[in-house]
C-alpha cells in the first residue's frame, strides 16, 4: 500500500521494531511509515501493543529496543531523550494526561512552547508574549482561560484533560503527532472539538497517528491508512473502508489474518 | 538495544552532586580565639570580652548551673555522634582594631567573604531594600542602613551593641520568651552566647526595608551560639530575614541559636529563614548539628508572628520555630519546606500553643527527602483553657525521592477547650516515572521538571517568602536535587 511513489521524504519510519518491558517482549517487528500530510489510524485489541509502540516512539524509559530502528526526518532517534524528542518535534498525546500538582499549567505550557521554540531558533515568548499565544490557541480547543491558572491536568475532567493535550499540540506544533486514545472518554461534542482541532493543526508537510477503538473519531479526521495490530504486530494494512469493516465485524475478523501469516 | 537507561540520569545526576557546596571556602584570617572548653571560668572570660553588664553575667552563670544539671535529650531519635562539650571552642572572632567607626575599618578579607556569599557590605555596593547585619564566626563584622533605619527610630545591631546602648530592653525582654531552663541547647546557648541581631520597632512604625541578618561560621572548632532578639511595639510590623552557610569541615560543629519575638497590641513580625548550612558529604562526614530554639510571643492583642523558614542544610536539623499565643485574636503562622538529602536527618516542626481567646494559627509544612536522608515533621498544636474561639489548620505533606529516604509526620494535639477547632491534613506523595515523562515528552530537561514538580509542592510557602528570597530558594532546591532522582 504504501510503495507508491511518494514526492517527499517520510516524517517517521518505524523499522522492524521489536521492544521489551521487563524482559516481556511487547512489540514484535513494526514496521510503519508516515509521510508528510498523512493521517493514520492504528485499531487493535487492548493490550496489543498500540499504546507502547507510541510511548516507545516518544521515548518512554521503561521500555528496551531489542530490535529495528524509530527514524524521525531520516535520523535515527533509537537513543534520544524523551525531551529532544519533543524538541525536536515528536508529539504524544496521551491516553491519560497526567496530574502534575502545584505546577501551573499556563507555566508548564510555557517552558514547554519555549523548549521547542529553542530548538527553532525562534525568540523564546516572555510571560506577556506567551499569554497572547496562548490565547489563540485556546481559541482551537474552545478552552476557557481559567485553565491556565490551575495546576497540570489537576483535577480536570475526562475531556478537559485531552482538550489540554490537543492545546499542547497547537502550541508546540509538531511534524508528528500520535495521538494516544484522544477520543476515549469524550462527549459527542467535545469529540468534535478536539477533532476540528486536530484538522486545523495539521497540514500538507505534518504526519498524525490516530491510536483509536472506534469509528466515530475517523468520521470526523478520515485516514488515508488503516493499520490493524494484534499481538505486538501490524497485521493488516488498508485504507480508510479497513476501519468501518472492521467495526462491523469486531477484531475477531482480524484473527483469521493471524492465522494466515 | 536500551533507548532510555536509567543510568544515564544517575550519572547525569552524580555530576550535577558532585558540583561543591558553593559556600565551603574558609576565609583565612587570624582570630582571637580562646582555649577549648566550657567552665564558669570561660564563661566569666566571654562576659568579660564583651564588657557586659552584672545582670547578664548571673544570667549566664545562672543557665550555665542549669545546664550542667540537664541531660542531652535523645527523644526526636537523631542518631549522632556523642558531642564533647569541651572539645568545643566558645569564642572566636576575627581580630579587628579594637574600635570601629566605619565600614572603611573593617578588614577587607571579610568583606571579600561576604562579598563572596552575595553579602555585599560597602556602601557602594550595598543591597539597596535590605538592611544586613553580618555575623561572622561570634561576632558581629557590620549592620548597614543604620542611620536610615534610626531616622525611624528601628534599632538594629548586634546584640552586643544592644547590651551596651539599650541595657534597659535587654534587661527587660531577654529569656522572657525562651527562658534558660527551656531545653538543654537554650540554656548552653543562655550561658555562652556570643553574638547575634537585636531589632526594635518603635511604636507604629512600619519598618522602611527588610531586616537581614547573614550567619557565618568559619572556624571549624568553634560552635556559634547566637542569639538574636526581635521586639514589635505597638501597631509596628517588620519583615525580617535570616541566612546561613559554612564551610566544608569533615567534623562535625554545633550551632546552637536562640531566636525570641515579641509582639505587642497590633503588631506583626514576619520572621523568614534560609538555611544553608554545610550538610557533609555524601557518607554523612562533616556538617553542621543546627540544634536551635526559635519562638514568638504574640503578646498583644491581634498581634501576628509568622515564620517561614526553608532548611536544606545542615547533617542535623533541629528546630521547632513556635509561637505562645497569649494576646486575644493574637495570630501565629508557620510555614516550612524541609529538605534532606544524602544522609542529612532533619526533624522539624512548630508548636502553637493557643492561651487566648480567638487565637489562630495556621501551619504548612513541606518535607522532601532525597537519598537516604530523614525528614520529619513533629508538631503540637494545644488549646488552653481559655483559648474559646480558637482555631489551627495544619497542613503536613511530605515529598520522597527514590526508595531510600524516609518520611515521618508526629503531630500532637491538645486541647483543653472543647469550644475550639483543630484540623490535621497530611499527605505523602512521590514523583513518579509518569509525571517525569510526561514532562520530558514536552520537551522539559530531566532536572528541570525534578525541579518545577519540587518548587510547584513547595509553592504555598514559597509564596510566603520575601520575593528575593523566594527565588533563591527555589534556586537552592533545584541545585540541592539536582541527580537525585534517577
Amino acid at each position: 500500500m504504501q510503495s507508491k511513489m511518494k514526492e517527499s521524504d517520510p516524517i517517521l519510519e518505524v523499522e522492524n521494531l521489536s521492544a521489551s518491558t521487563d524482559n516481556l517482549p511487547i512489540l514484535k517487528g513494526v514496521s510503519l511509515t508516515v509521510y508528510p500530510g498523512e493521517i493514520h489510524a492504528i485499531m487493535g485489541r487492548n493490550g496489543c501493543g498500540k499504546s507502547t509502540l507510541s510511548k516507545i516512539i516518544a521515548g518512554h524509559p521503561s521500555y528496551n529496543i531489542t530490535n529495528g530502528d524509530i527514524k524521525f526526518l531520516g535520523e535515527n532517534i533509537n537513543s534520544l531523550e524523551p525531551e529532544e524528542r519533543s524538541q525536536s518535534g515528536i508529539f504524544l498525546g496521551f491516553q491519560y494526561p497526567i496530574e502534575i500538582p502545584g505546577v501551573s499549567n499556563l507555566e508548564f505550557l510555557r517552558v514547554s512552547t519555549n523548549a521547542r521554540r529553542k530548538f527553532l531558533n525562534k525568540e523564546e515568548l516572555d510571560t506577556f508574549d506567551f499569554e497572547e499565544l496562548v490565547k489563540e490557541k485556546l481559541e482551537i480547543v474552545k478552552m476557557d482561560h481559567a485553565f491556565l491558572s490551575r495546576s497540570v491536568n489537576q483535577g480536570f475532567s475526562g475531556g478537559e484533560k485531552k482538550r489540554n493535550e490537543i492545546l499542547q499540540m497547537a502550541l508546540l506544533e509538531p511534524k508528528i503527532a500520535i495521538l494516544d486514545e484522544t477520543d476515549s472518554g469524550l462527549d459527542i461534542d467535545a469529540l468534535r472539538i478536539v477533532a476540528s482541532g486536530i484538522k486545523k493543526i495539521s497540514n500538507s508537510q505534518t504526519g498524525i497517528i490516530l491510536i483509536t477503538h472506534y469509528q466515530r473519531l475517523l468520521d470526523e479526521i478520515e485516514p488515508n491508512y488503516v493499520h490493524v495490530m494484534s499481538d505486538g504486530q501490524i497485521i493488516k494494512t488498508g485504507e480508510s473502508d479497513l476501519a468501518l469493516e472492521l467495526e462491523k465485524k469486531g477484531y475477531e475478523w482480524t484473527d483469521n489474518f493471524i492465522k494466515e501469516t | 538495544m536500551v533507548i532510555f537507561d536509567n543510568m544515564v540520569n544517575e550519572n547525569l545526576v552524580k555530576d550535577v552532586v558532585k558540583e561543591p557546596y558553593k559556600y565551603g571556602f574558609v576565609t583565612d584570617i587570624e582570630t582571637e580565639k580562646i582555649a577549648k572548653g566550657l567552665n564558669e571560668d570561660i564563661i566569666r572570660l566571654i562576659s568579660k570580652k564583651k564588657e557586659e553588664p552584672k545582670y547578664l553575667l548571673d544570667f549566664r552563670l545562672k543557665a550555665f548551673k542549669k545546664w550542667q544539671k540537664m541531660e542531652e535529650p535523645d527523644w526526636a531519635g537523631l542518631g549522632y555522634k556523642q558531642i564533647d562539650y569541651q572539645d568545643i571552642i566558645y569564642y572566636s572572632a576575627p581580630k579587628q582594631k579594637e574600635k570601629i567607626s566605619s565600614l572603611d575599618e573593617v578588614d577587607p578579607k571579610l568583606l571579600e567573604t561576604f562579598d563572596k556569599l552575595g553579602i555585599p557590605l560597602t556602601e557602594q555596593k550595598k543591597l539597596t531594600n535590605v538592611a544586613v547585619d553580618a555575623v561572622f564566626d561570634s561576632v558581629s563584622i557590620a549592620t548597614t542602613f543604620r542611620e536610615e533605619l534610626a531616622e525611624h527610630g528601628v534599632i538594629f545591631c548586634s546584640i552586643s551593641e544592644a547590651v551596651k546602648n539599650h541595657s534597659d530592653l535587654i534587661e527587660k525582654y531577654l529569656g522572657t520568651v525562651v527562658p534558660a531552663s527551656d531545653n538543654y541547647f537554650a540554656a548552653l546557648n543562655s550561658a555562652v552566647f556570643s553574638d547575634g541581631s537585636f531589632v526594635y520597632i518603635p511604636k507604629g512604625v512600619t519598618c522602611p526595608m527588610d531586616l537581614s541578618s547573614y550567619f557565618r561560621i568559619n572556624s571549624g572548632d568553634s560552635g556559634q551560639f547566637e542569639r538574636t532578639l526581635i521586639i514589635a511595639e505597638e501597631s509596628s510590623s517588620v519583615s525580617y530575614l535570616e541566612g546561613c552557610t559554612a564551610p566544608m569541615f569533615d567534623t562535625n560543629t554545633l550551632h546552637a541559636a536562640v531566636v525570641e519575638l515579641i509582639a505587642l497590641d497590633d503588631a506583626s513580625i514576619k520572621y523568614s529563614t534560609v538555611q544553608n548550612w554545610y550538610a557533609g558529604d555524601e557518607e554523612g562526614i562533616g556538617g553542621i548539628f543546627n540544634f536551635v530554639t526559635k519562638r514568638g510571643k504574640c503578646l498583644g492583642k491581634r498581634s501576628k508572628i509568622s515564620w517561614s523558614q526553608v532548611e536544606t542544610g545542615s547533617a542535623i536539623t533541629w528546630k521547632y520555630p513556635s509561637c505562645l499565643l497569649l494576646g486575644e485574636e493574637s495570630v501565629g503562622e508557620f510555614y516550612s519546606v524541609a529538605l534532606t538529602n544524602n544522609l542529612q536527618q532533619a526533624d522539624t516542626g512548630t508548636k502553637m500553643i493557643h492561651i487566648g481567646p480567638k487565637t489562630k494559627s495556621t501551619i504548612v509544612s513541606k518535607g522532601i527527602s532525597a537519598g537516604n536522608s530523614k525528614n520529619s515533621y513533629r508538631g503540637l498544636v494545644k488549646m488552653g483553657t481559655k483559648a474559646t474561639g480558637s482555631r489551627n489548620y495544619s497542613q503536613c505533606d511530605s515529598m520522597l525521592i527514590g526508595d531510600q529516604a524516609s518520611a515521618n509526620t508526629f503531630p500532637y494535639i491538645k486541647s483543653q477547650q472543647p469550644n475550639s477547632e483543630i484540623e490535621h491534613e497530611a499527605s505523602t506523595c512521590r514523583i513518579s516515572e509518569d509525571q517525569l515523562f510526561y514532562l520530558q515528552s514536552r520537551g522539559i530537561e530531566f532536572e528541570e521538571a525534578v525541579s518545577m514538580m519540587v518548587s510547584g509542592f513547595c509553592r504555598d510557602v514559597f509564596n510566603q517568602l520575601p520575593m528575593e528570597f523566594a527565588a533563591e530558594a527555589d534556586k537552592l532546591l533545584a541545585l540541592k536535587l539536582e541527580g537525585s532522582v534517577g
